[in-house]
C-alpha cells in the first residue's frame, strides 16, 4: 500500500470546492463540570465526507466532544461550527444526526422501531407531529437502507445489539442528518453485526456524509476510518489512523496500556 | 342478572351519584394518559410531591374564597419550581429536594388546616368528597380537563420523543426543558383535576398505577394510553359504585380498584406478567 495515495484521496474529499466548509469545526473547546476539566482547548477540524474516528479513554472527554458540537453542553470557552453553521441553525435544519451509546437508551421502552426511525422526522412536521406520505417513504427508506425493513414493527428492544445501532443510523437518515455523531456503534455488537455496521457507515460516507465514531475497538479503526482522532481532554493527534495509532500515542491516551508496559519490562 | 342491573342503575337515580360518576371518571381518564409518560420517565415521586404540596393552596383558596383551583395550581406548580431550583442551584439531589419541598408544603397546609374552626371540608381535602362535589367545582374540573387533553392530543407525539431520547430532541432543535416544562405543567394540572376525586393524599395512584398496569400488558404507546385509560376508568366507576352500596369512602375504593386491577396485570399479564415470565423461563432451564 502506498501511504501517500489515501492521504492524497483524502485531501480531495476533504476539499470538495475552496468555499465549502468542514463538516465539524471546534475552535478552542473548553468544558469543565464544576472542577472538572472535561476539554481542554480543543481545536478539530473533520472534512465533509470522511469518517473520523474518535479515540480515547474511559472518561476521555469524547462524549463531552460530541454534547459540545452538538450545544447540549455548554462550552467554557471556543466555538461550534457545523457545516459553517452555527449549531443552533443546523439542528433546527436536521443536519445532525445522533446516535446514543446503548446504556442510555430505555430498551424496554413501548416504541416500534418504526417508531424510532419516525421521530427523526419530527423536525419536518407539524406542530402536532402527525406523518404525511413523505415521512412515511423516508422511515421506509432508511429502514430498507439499513437492512431492517423486515422488523419495522418489532418493539424496539427486541432487535440484536447491532440491529439496534442500526436503528439509530436509521432515525438520522430519514431525518436527512448530513453529520453524524455516533457514540460508541460497536460496543456489545458481535463480529458479524459489526461488519454490517461498517458497510452501512461506509455506504453512507461514499455519499458525502460525515460520520463522527468514537468507539474503544482500536482494531477496527483503520478498516472503518478515513482519520483518527486521539483525546485525552486534550487533543493529543489528529490524522491518518496508521500515524494516530503508534505505539507512543496510545501509551498516552490509554494509561492501563501504560502500565502494561511497565509492568512487562 | 337482574342484581347486577340494580346494581349500577338504582344509584343512579340519585343526582350525586351522577356528578361522582362523572368527576371520577374523567379524573381517572385524564390522570391514566399523564401516568404512562410519569411511568416511563421516572417521575412518580414527583407525582406524589406535587400532590402533597397543593395542600396549602387548596387551604388558602378555602380561607379567601377562592376556586379551589387557584390556590392548587399555584402551589402546584410553584413547587416543582422550588424543586428544579433547590436542585440546580445547590449541591442536593432531585430526590432529596422533592421529600424537601413537598414535605414543607404538606407541613405549612397541615399548620394552615389547624386555625380552621371546621374540620369536615378539611378531610373532605385529605381525602375527597366526590359525593359532594358542587356544580362550581365540576366546571373548574372539566374546563382542566378538557385543557389538558387538548395538550395532550396536540402534543402527545413530542412528550414521548422527550421521554424516550431527549438529546435527540434537542439534536432535531426542539427544547427538551421547554417539553420537561409541559409536562410538569400537565402533571400539576392533572393532579388539581383528581383533587375531588380522591383527595390529596391519594392522588398520587391515579397517576402512577394505570400507567404502570397498562405498562405490564403492552409494548406500543397508543395501547398503553388507551389501556391505561381504560382501566382507570373502570375503576373510578367500580370504586364509586362500591362506595355506594357499602358505604366506603369513595376515593380509597376508587384506589384499591385501580391497585386490584395492577394486581391483576402483574400477574396474569400476557407477555410480562410474573406468570408468563415464569412459564416461558422454565422450559429454558430443564432443557
Amino acid at each position: 500500500m502506498n501511504a501517500t495515495e489515501p492521504e492524497a484521496a483524502g485531501a480531495a474529499r476533504q476539499a470538495p470546492g475552496p468555499s465549502a466548509p468542514p463538516a465539524v469545526r471546534t475552535d478552542g473547546v473548553t468544558v469543565r463540570y464544576g472542577e472538572v476539566l472535561a476539554l481542554e482547548d480543543v481545536t478539530l477540524s473533520v472534512g465533509r465526507g470522511r469518517i473520523c474516528g474518535l479515540l480515547g479513554a474511559n472518561g476521555s472527554g469524547k462524549s463531552t466532544l460530541f454534547t459540545a458540537i452538538m450545544g447540549l453542553t455548554a462550552a467554557e470557552s471556543g466555538s461550534v461550527r457545523i457545516l459553517g453553521a452555527d449549531p443552533a441553525a443546523a439542528r433546527k435544519r436536521g443536519l445532525v444526526g445522533y446516535v446514543p451509546q446503548s446504556e442510555q437508551v430505555d430498551w424496554a421502552f413501548p416504541v416500534r422501531v418504526s417508531d424510532v426511525v419516525m421521530m427523526g422526522r419530527y423536525g419536518r412536521m407539524g406542530p402536532a407531529r402527525r406523518p404525511r406520505r413523505a415521512d412515511r417513504a423516508a422511515v421506509a427508506q432508511a429502514l430498507e437502507r439499513t437492512g431492517l425493513s423486515d422488523l419495522a414493527h418489532r418493539q424496539i428492544g427486541a432487535l440484536s445489539g447491532g440491529q439496534r445501532k442500526r436503528a439509530f443510523v436509521a432515525r438520522g437518515i430519514a431525518q436527512g442528518a448530513r453529520v453524524f455523531l455516533l457514540d460508541e456503534p460497536f460496543a456489545g455488537v458481535d463480529k458479524r453485526s459489526e461488519a454490517t455496521i461498517t458497510e452501512v457507515l461506509s455506504g453512507m460516507r461514499d455519499e458525502g456524509h460525515t460520520l463522527l465514531v468514537s468507539t474503544h475497538d482500536l482494531a477496527g479503526v483503520p478498516d472503518l476510518c478515513d482519520e483518527a482522532v486521539l483525546l485525552q481532554h486534550r487533543l493529543l493527534a489528529h490524522g491518518p489512523p496508521t500515524d494516530v495509532l503508534t505505539p507512543q500515542r496510545l501509551l498516552e491516551a490509554f494509561g492501563i496500556a501504560a502500565h502494561a508496559e511497565g509492568s512487562a519490562a | 342478572m337482574n342484581l347486577l342491573a340494580e346494581f349500577f342503575a338504582v344509584p343512579l337515580q340519585f343526582d350525586f351519584m351522577q356528578r361522582a360518576l362523572l368527576v371520577s371518571v374523567v379524573a381517572g381518564v385524564v390522570c391514566a394518559l399523564l401516568s404512562c409518560w410519569m411511568t416511563l420517565t421516572g417521575w412518580s415521586l414527583l407525582g406524589d410531591a406535587v400532590s402533597h404540596a397543593v395542600l396549602p393552596g387548596v387551604v388558602l383558596s378555602y380561607l379567601l374564597g377562592l376556586p379551589f383551583a387557584v390556590g392548587a395550581l399555584v402551589f402546584g406548580a410553584g413547587s416543582v419550581a422550588l424543586i428544579g431550583a433547590v436542585n440546580r442551584t445547590s449541591r442536593i439531589k432531585e430526590d432529596a429536594a422533592i421529600g424537601i419541598v413537598f414535605t414543607a408544603m404538606f407541613g405549612i397546609g397541615v399548620v394552615l388546616i389547624s386555625r380552621i374552626p371546621s374540620q369536615t371540608d378539611l378531610m373532605h381535602i385529605l381525602f375527597g368528597n366526590v359525593l359532594g362535589v358542587s356544580d362550581s367545582e365540576i366546571v373548574q374540573i372539566l374546563a382542566m380537563a378538557a385543557l389538558t387533553l387538548a395538550v395532550v392530543l396536540a402534543k402527545h407525539r413530542d412528550l414521548t420523543l422527550y421521554a424516550f431520547d431527549p438529546v435527540h430532541a434537542h439534536a432535531i432543535g426542539l427544547s427538551p426543558r421547554r417539553l420537561e416544562a409541559l409536562l410538569l405543567a400537565l402533571l400539576s394540572v392533572t393532579v388539581v383535576v383528581a383533587l375531588q376525586a380522591v383527595g390529596i393524599i391519594l392522588v398520587v395512584a391515579m397517576v402512577v398505577i394505570p400507567g404502570a398496569t397498562a405498562y405490564l400488558l403492552t409494548d406500543r404507546f397508543e395501547r398503553m394510553l388507551a389501556i391505561a385509560a381504560a382501566v382507570s376508568a373502570t375503576a373510578s366507576v367500580l370504586g364509586t359504585y362500591a362506595s355506594f352500596h357499602a358505604d366506603i369512602a369513595t376515593g380509597g375504593a376508587i384506589v384499591v380498584a385501580q391497585a386490584c386491577g395492577f394486581v391483576l396485570a402483574y400477574l396474569f399479564a400476557p407477555r410480562h406478567g410474573v406468570l408468563a415470565r415464569r412459564l416461558r423461563r422454565t422450559p429454558v432451564r430443564t432443557g
